[in-house]
């Protein structure tokens, strides 16, 4: 049963109602370690976006068409993992091809990403939901916009406090969380808008 | 034996994995609002940890470089897929509540950092030991975060009822912000005791 949800919406829920960062905590420890740089955050939030989509579409597909006719459920999380490492490994062979200048951006991110929570728990989310394949394409692309703008609006602020006086026990990590749970009560505001689950 | 003595020391408390390398946070803080689910994930990662270290390490001499990391997280989707299967028959009604986050174990970063950083270079059974050891430390800290929230958010702690009727709830502790503060506040006290005694050791002269 595909649920009945109009994939724009779904699209524009999963960047601000249920930001898969803010709400789900998917792709913390990438999101922490990154953050500390404005361009780097906005080179992997870049990454993310672009192999979260692409990846979702695939596995949408392998579950569809390999993992459900063939009663191989027990395997989805291996198989997942495997089309994960597979889409960013050719991914990384094809951008190094068409163009060298996105590859200097992208490059070091794209192994990274292989490990990044975000990514496989879209697939599963999809899976859990019964999203159709548009629905899980737009979940997808929204998702991974929604961690870009929040990795860059960290790093953002991460600049600005670098520069305050902050206890010292409390330096680097602690106030880092601290700012990310009033960014994640900040992205809450929205959730009268839309309501998607 | 001491050398198992002073990994268990370093992963509890020392090198803590969530407390002082802030890994792994990923996969499990989105559960920390009820005490049994974070119980369940934590002793699923723990294990998941310990067996994958056992498994890394007694076969890292036939393991090529360039294969590394996928045969690492291929061996720990096995042993993730194992404890889906063995949670979906015994407690299923946990399992359902855990929803994808159990799946979501194979990327938790402590368990690829472990195999890279212990299991790589020691023999198996201290890589075993080592795993638990870690997993034993964020189960710690994760079960306090998990205690702090289903305290105030609900009132109950393991689901029964603890404080009077006559407290209100804080909603704000069962929703996903309140993760963030209680962890940080957390950090903040603790790192407060170990810049504390390091003053303390080295007789009030800061590093």
């Amino acid at each position: 049963m595909i649920p009945d949800i109009n994939p724009f919406l779904l699209f524009f829920a999963s960047i601000f109602t249920s930001n898969i960062l803010l709400t789900n905590f998917l792709g913390m420890c990438s999101f922490i370690s990154i953050s500390r740089d404005l361009s780097s955050s906005n080179g992997l939030g870049m990454a993310v976006t672009m192999v979260m989509t692409i990846t979702t579409a695939v596995n949408w597909i392998v579950e569809k068409y390999i993992l459900k006719p063939f009663g191989l459920d027990y395997l989805r999380y291996i198989v997942y993992i495997i089309v994960i490492a597979a889409v960013v490994q050719m991914l990384e062979m094809i951008i190094d091809r068409i163009s060298p200048n996105l590859y200097m951006v992208l490059g070091i991110f794209l192994p990274l990403i292989t490990v990044n929570c975000a990514i496989l728990g879209v697939a599963l989310f999809m899976q859990l939901r019964n999203y159709g394949f548009v629905q899980s394409v737009f979940f997808a692309f929204g998702s991974g916009l929604g961690w870009w703008l929040a990795i860059v609006l960290l790093a953002a602020i991460r600049k600005r406090v670098d520069n305050a006086p902050v206890p010292a026990p409390l330096k680097g990590i602690g106030i880092t969380l601290i700012t990310i749970g009033i960014m994640a009560m900040a992205f809450m505001g929205f959730a009268g808008m839309i309501k998607v689950q | 034996m001491s050398e198992f003595k002073k990994i268990l020391k370093k992963n509890l408390w020392s090198e803590n994995q969530v407390l002082v390398q802030i890994l792994g946070i990923c996969s499990t803080l989105a559960v920390t609002n009820r005490m049994l689910n974070t119980l369940i994930m934590t002793l699923g990662v723990s294990l998941v940890t310990g067996f994958s270290n056992l498994t890394i390490s007694a076969i890292r001499s036939l393991i090529p470089r360039k294969v590394r990391m996928i045969t690492q997280v291929l061996v720990i989707a096995f042993y993730v897929i194992i404890v889906d299967i063995i949670l979906r028959a015994y407690v299923p009604e946990v399992s359902k509540a855990l929803g994808p986050y159990v799946g979501l174990i194979i990327t938790n970063c402590i368990i690829m950092g472990r195999a890279e950083a212990f299991a790589q270079g020691n023999p198996p059974i201290l890589s075993f030991w080592d795993g638990l050891t870690a997993g034993l430390g964020y189960m710690w800290v994760l079960l306090t975060l998990a205690f702090i929230r289903e305290l105030l958010g609900f009132g109950t702690v393991f689901g029964v009822k603890v404080l009077p009727s006559s407290f209100t709830p804080w909603t704000i502790m069962v929703m996903p912000p309140s993760a963030f503060f209680v962890l940080a506040v957390l950090i903040w006290v603790i790192r407060g005791f170990i810049i504390r005694s390091e003053i303390k050791f080295t007789g009030g002269e800061k590093k």
